[in-house]
């Protein structure tokens, strides 16, 4: 085997390959075939880092420089000087923002100073298609120590005591899950994988699929022994190309080392897992319409009793859990239960992976322990808000979820602290918002988002979503009333108290939490006919001010609705009937004589 | 690949994985680590730097001393010293030594990494780690 | 497990077993919660319960939101409240909210008066809908089928229909499709219900609560040629029709209106009152032949099609020949009663009077929406006219519709009697109506014409009795025995096919088969039962009865069928029969 002294790992993440990582990859080992040092340097492509606002990110190691922006005519100065000369190349070098001082490790990076990686522990960091990296960074050792000195009602124990919950959002324990499923008897019985991440914004669990395939297939195998399940299914949205073939790669590596199959190990445990494809439904993420899902039904929830765990996949005990839920798995084996409880909140532990995303500097994905402060993420890890402007809100747990305010920065983040303020964890998407942001126009998005993705089952959630859509878009177009703020709140409360599944239930949730937080925006949309942030095009008027006005006749020629009007080096006006808000007037007034509120 | 049938298997397959992350892990935690970092300018390179380098990875290896990394970086400005390489034990100042080859390459390992002593070739110096 | 578990609905504590859900324990003591897409059909085992419309929420102490009480199982303890106004407003709401996605052109649905949702808005007090929003679901009205009308814009996906079509006929034409605002029940691909495996049996009219399916009303068409002075219309009405008519003049179900109907039809200004039970002793007859023949060849060993089986039921001979192609050489050759009565109407009845049959409309009234269907196919032209042998077929519910638009009240009219001479019918006519009618038929005219004995007690009670399932008898016939089966319900014809299919274990010589559960008298064209099935029983007890009351109850002692014979048709299968009353071997049928 070759002594290598350099790795050079680059990102082959979703984000980062289509920002061309995989050229600058082809290109580094070109370089250094060049450099004829291939016997000494080592190019591989990892799963994603996280810090994706900087991609495509490259690594070289063992001096754990991070190049961030790298493109592929990069390549060969990060050969011939980093690496034959042994002079990192500044220029690709994270730039501190507080100090503008060229950072090399990651580790001195803000971004990655206060996180903590158990989940996202292998991303980044192995070759994700070599099943070998993995079992070189203790994998497969967890599954081993269960199944060799432990019993499954031991296994089960240990995840209780650990205190992991269900990371897809609802944050139930995932032990006295696991107990369930085992409770019950039968000839067969599932562990499924819900890796139909649906949160806009959301990707932790295709990142860690791609990244870490194999510690979801360890986990799985350790739950199935657990439950007594010999089959495994990862439920995975067809829009996940890469993850897949990540996933189908580790899996077949794992059935050649006899992984999963017959006789795992020696022992008389058998599991194997198989892929069923989603065609990417949000309402799929919820357990039982993913379970219909898988047997070709239509991905539609049904009520529960019967929980999964008594009559789930082909009536069959089932146990599903959310891939970050599986990938905290082998570690708590590995590190003991009482390691992974000693990190987090009192009822919530370990850490959870957030995907930041919005008006913020650092996007990217981040894991943090329980009980981090928002205001951590958003200022310290994030970067803060981007341009200086001035936070508003920020939105957790996807269109479930809720918004929260500067008055809850300093909230720990765990799975209660989250519901108290009025918001909740979810599958981990975080979005932050500034001060240009519209609050109405904001849950309208999401009342959109949801709209579309209801099933279309349950009455409320079918017809409820689209009448709270239309009112939110009457209010957001300046034809609201009062009336309209009240009648969302009532039907919010009706669909609320009356939906089917979860998704139903927490449907309303973005308008219920924007109005509990920003009413006075709402009201400044129907009563004063402004928008505060300045961004419904309907509510807003441009005027022009008589004073700067010089009368060059310049907006009047560009206005493309002949809205306004005025003589030569007099001040112009703008017919506000006439005007469609295309701001064409602003952007080419020369004097800041146009105003627009 | 043939089936691993036992823990022990498992765990043969383990400790050669591990080598080839092992360069990773090691990055990953190079605060905690005794760092020899190798000049590979120029001037270094003529005067052997690279072998310097390769007898480092091959003595730790053969020592199988896990808490040392071998990197390379830039010119020192020890141009009349050349090959130079810097030593950070864990939580202390960098030392630089001149002059080092094959067999100084033993005696650093011997005596200052595992015995923790100071030798004859420090450079006195008071310069800035060349990132 | 018979363990009792208390609980508390609006005060009342009581006991149920566990298991049970909150509207079956409010249901015993009296609380009777709204429901609207729940759909308790018990008599055949399957039960439409989504939850999904959520009319039925109640609060359960404790508990975060409100809970369906259709589906949400009784617990230890449980205090239910079903009245409180945070529940009341809600439903209401609910309703509210499904309002606002309706068409509200109530007062022209041809669901008006009979639809659910209307009884449940008006006993809600709903008196305004407070939701503003306006857009609606509109598609395209569905009229590509002669038999059924898909206005998928009042679909409330309440899901009884896929239920119907998928559970309990295994048809699986209905499914919902789309998501979110635009969901709804269509069928695959959007097609049109004719382009798919629809049977048109007309089970999923039978449950829709809303006007999302109806039958093709062709009730125009009959106003029309009554008007047409150059054409002599004539009816036949089927048997199962005497035995639910009078359900839609607010009579109780069971009880037959033959001689009122008979003369309403007069009323009505048909110029030949007829019965269609003439024309299924006329079935008997050469389904009956075709049975010896085919198991007397069978017996010897020669190559024979087996097991027969019953070719009556338009919605089966469609689904036989969707579901299973492989297997159309099974069913009888002979033309359903309908199709054999205008066979015989256009050729030998026509012919008696004189009367072109180009100028003969003939109007069957059948409790099915397949009739439509049926009546349209290219093989049930045996005169060579321009028409089919049967113009108009038109439902129970249109003929009450009719009978009333005529401004005649059924119930005051004096009983009155069938034109001859294709009105007069024995016992074994007026049981085709009901599952295991034409098999004890058959099995008269059979056990006679193989023992040459006669048949002392003509009622056949191991065939009998077959409510909604399936049912294996042996009969004795003389030193032959017998096995034959009876099947309603398109799921037990599946069932049985696939039996045949396994190797035909029981050994099966003859099978009847009904595409609606527990008969005709629960076909798709009868007055809404709306989930009560008892009623199916009280119209199969009127149809028994009918039969108990004739003085003929075989077929072959039908002195109307013995002239028929004499003067047209020879003898049973006959080459003349084979040219009027039965259907060329292997037709696949084309949509019309």
């Amino acid at each position: 085997m070759a002594e290598y002294k350099f790795h050079i790992l680059v990102c082959g993440g979703t984000g980062c390959l289509s920002s061309n990582s995989h050229e600058i990859a082809d290109g580094l080992k070109d370089a250094i075939k060049a450099a004829g040092m291939e016997e000494e340097v080592k190019v591989l492509q990892t799963g994603c880092f996280g810090f994706c606002e900087k991609g495509p990110i490259v690594k070289v190691l063992p001096d754990n420089t991070f190049y961030t922006q790298v493109k592929p005519e990069d390549v060969n100065e990060i050969v011939s000087e980093h690496i034959v000369k042994g002079r990192k190349v500044n220029r690709l070098l994270y730039v501190d923002p507080e100090n503008e001082k060229h950072i090399s490790d990651a580790k001195h990076m803000d971004f990655y100073k206060k996180q903590m990686r158990i989940a996202l522990r292998n991303c980044g960091f192995i070759d994700p298609e070599n099943i070998d990296e993995y079992i070189g960074r203790d994998g497969y050792q967890a599954l081993a120590k269960c199944l060799t000195e432990m019993t499954p009602e031991q296994v089960i124990e240990e995840v209780k005591k650990s205190g992991l919950r269900g990371r897809g959002g609802a944050g139930f324990p995932t032990g006295l899950k696991w107990q369930f499923a085992h409770g019950y008897q039968a000839d067969q019985k599932y562990v499924v994988c819900n890796a139909d991440e649906g949160d806009p914004g959301a990707f932790m669990d295709r990142s860690i699929l791609e990244g870490d395939p194999n510690s979801i297939i360890e986990a799985m195998a350790i739950c199935g022994y657990a439950i007594g399940a010999s089959q495994g299914r990862v439920y995975i949205r067809a829009e996940y190309p890469l993850a897949i073939q990540r996933l189908e790669i580790a899996i077949a590596q794992a059935r050649e080392y006899g992984l999963l199959g017959d006789n795992i190990l020696g022992t008389d445990f058998s599991f194997d897992i198989q892929l069923c494809f989603g065609a990417g439904a949000f309402v799929c993420g919820e357990e039982t319409a993913l379970i219909h899902s898988m047997e070709g039904q239509r991905g539609e929830p049904t009520i529960k009793p019967p929980f999964p765990a008594e009559n789930g996949f082909w009536n069959k005990p089932t146990n599903v859990n959310n891939v970050e839920t599986f990938a905290n798995i082998p570690v708590i084996f590995l590190k003991g239960a009482d390691w992974f409880s000693s990190i987090g909140t009192e009822k919530s532990k370990g850490t959870k992976v957030f995907a930041l995303a919005g008006k913020i500097n650092n996007v990217g994905l981040i894991e943090v322990p329980m009980g981090t402060t928002l205001r951590e993420v958003i200022y310290d890890i994030g970067g803060g808000i981007k341009n200086g402007k001035k936070f508003k809100a920020v939105q957790t747990g996807g269109p479930s979820g809720g918004c929260l305010t500067e008055k809850d920065l300093d909230t720990p983040i765990d799975f209660d602290n989250l519901v108290a303020k009025g918001s909740m964890m979810g599958s981990g998407g975080m979005i932050v918002m500034d001060e240009d942001d519209c609050m109405p126009s904001v849950a309208r998005f999401y009342m959109e988002f949801i709209e579309e993705e209801s099933c279309g089952k349950c009455t409320p959630c079918r017809i409820g979503t689209k009448r709270l859509s239309e009112l939110l878009k009457d209010i957001t177009g300046g034809k609201g009333t009062m009336e309209h703020i009240a009648e969302l709140k009532r039907v919010s409360q009706v669909i609320r108290d009356t939906a089917l599944c979860g998704l139903g239930q927490t449907a309303p949730n973005p308008v219920l939490s924007t109005l509990a937080h920003f009413e006075d925006e709402y009201i400044a949309h129907v009563k004063d006919h402004t928008c505060p942030a300045g961004k419904c095009t309907a509510l807003l008027k441009f005027k022009i001010n008589p004073e700067a006005c010089k009368g060059c006749t310049l907006c009047a020629r560009k206005c493309p609705v002949g809205a306004i009007s005025g003589e030569v080096r007099k001040p112009h006006t703008i017919d506000q009937a006439k005007c469609i808000k295309c701001g064409a007037c602003m952007d080419n007034c020369k004097f800041g004589a146009i105003t627009k509120n | 690949m043939a089936k691993i049938k036992s823990l022990e298997e498992l765990k043969k397959i383990k400790e050669q994985a591990q080598q080839s992350v092992s360069l990773r892990v090691k990055g990953d935690n190079i605060e905690n680590l005794v760092q020899v970092r190798v000049a590979m300018a120029t001037c270094g390179i003529a005067a052997g730097a690279r072998e310097t380098m390769n007898e480092f990875i091959k003595v730790l290896n053969e020592e199988h001393m896990d808490n040392v990394v071998v990197t390379q970086t830039g010119c020192m400005g020890y141009c009349y010293a050349e090959p130079t390489i810097e030593l950070t034990m864990p939580g202390k100042e960098p030392v630089v030594y001149g002059n080092v080859d094959k067999n100084k390459v033993h005696e650093i390992v011997e005596k200052a990494i595992k015995g923790g002593e100071m030798l004859d070739g420090i450079i006195p110096v008071t310069h800035n780690t060349v990132e | 497990m018979s363990n009792m578990i208390n609980l508390t609905i609006d005060g009342i504590e009581t006991q149920v077993p566990a298991g049970s859900t909150i509207l079956q324990a409010a249901e015993q003591v009296g609380v009777h919660i709204p429901t609207l897409c729940y759909l308790d059909l018990h008599e055949i085992g399957i039960e439409n319960k989504p939850a999904s419309c959520r009319v039925c929420v109640v609060e359960v102490v404790g508990r975060r939101n409100l809970a369906p009480a259709c589906a949400t199982p009784v617990a230890e303890g449980m205090v239910v409240r079903t009245n409180t106004p945070k529940v009341i407003d809600s439903r209401k709401m609910v309703v509210e909210l499904m309002l606002s996605d309706h068409p509200k052109d109530c007062l022209t649905c041809p669901k008006s008066g009979q639809c659910e949702l209307q009884t449940l808005a008006e006993s809600l007090g709903v008196r305004k809908i407070r939701v503003t929003g306006d857009s609606m679901s509109t598609y395209a009205l569905d009229e590509s089928s002669p038999s059924i009308i898909r206005d998928r814009d009042k679909c409330i996906m309440c899901r009884r229909c896929e239920t119907m079509c998928n559970q309990v006929q295994t048809v699986g034409a209905l499914t919902a499709v789309d998501r979110g605002f635009g969901a709804v029940v269509s069928t695959a691909f959007d097609l049109p219900i004719n382009e798919t495996v629809c049977t048109m049996c007309g089970q999923c009219i039978q449950v829709c609560p809303v006007g999302a399916l109806t039958e093709k009303s062709n009730l125009d068409e009959v106003i029309e040629a009554l008007g047409d002075p150059d054409k002599t219309v004539i009816v036949n009405t089927a048997p199962a029709v005497r035995a639910a008519l009078g359900e839609e003049f607010g009579i109780e179900p069971g009880y037959s209106v033959t001689g009122e109907m008979a003369a309403a039809l007069r009323r009505v200004g048909f110029d030949y009152v007829f019965d269609t039970d003439f024309a299924a002793d006329l079935t008997i007859m050469e389904e009956a032949q075709e049975l010896v023949d085919r198991l007397n060849k069978f017996l010897k060993g020669e190559p024979v099609a087996m097991p027969m089986i019953t070719s009556c039921c338009p919605a089966w001979i469609n689904f036989l020949e969707t579901q299973f192609p492989d297997m159309q050489e099974l069913p009888s050759s002979a033309k359903s009663p309908m199709e054999m009565f205008g066979a015989m109407a256009k050729s030998y009845f026509a012919q008696k009077k004189g009367i072109d049959p180009e100028d003969l409309v003939v109007v069957s009234v059948m409790p099915c929406t397949a009739k439509k269907f049926e009546a349209k196919r290219d093989e049930m032209n045996s005169n060579g006219t321009s028409r089919n042998d049967i113009d108009i077929s038109i439902t129970t519910r249109e003929l009450a519709q009719l009978i009333k638009q005529m401004n005649i009240d059924l119930l005051e009219l004096e009983e009155e009697d069938f034109d001859d001479p294709l009105g007069e019918s024995t016992g074994a006519g007026v049981i085709f109506g009901k599952t295991g009618g034409v098999m004890e038929a058959a099995l008269r005219t059979g056990y006679e014409w193989i023992t040459g004995q006669e048949l002392g007690d003509v009622e056949f009670e191991d065939v009998r009795s077959t409510e909604y399932g399936m049912k294996v008898a042996h009969v004795q016939i003389g030193d032959v025995t017998l096995n034959v089966a009876v099947a309603s319900g398109l799921g037990n014809a599946r069932a049985i096919m696939e039996e045949i299919k396994a190797g035909n274990p029981n050994q099966l010589h003859f099978i009847e088969i009904m595409a609606c559960p527990g008969g005709c008298v629960n076909g798709g064209g009868q007055p809404y039962h709306f989930g009560d099935l008892s009623i199916i029983q009280d119209r199969q007890a009127a149809l028994l009865e009918e039969d108990e009351n004739k003085t003929i109850r075989k077929s072959h002692e039908n002195p109307s069928i013995k002239k028929i014979y004499e003067e047209f048709l020879g003898k049973p299968g006959s080459h003349v029969a084979h040219e009027y009353l039965h259907t060329p071997a292997h037709v696949y049928r084309e949509k019309i």
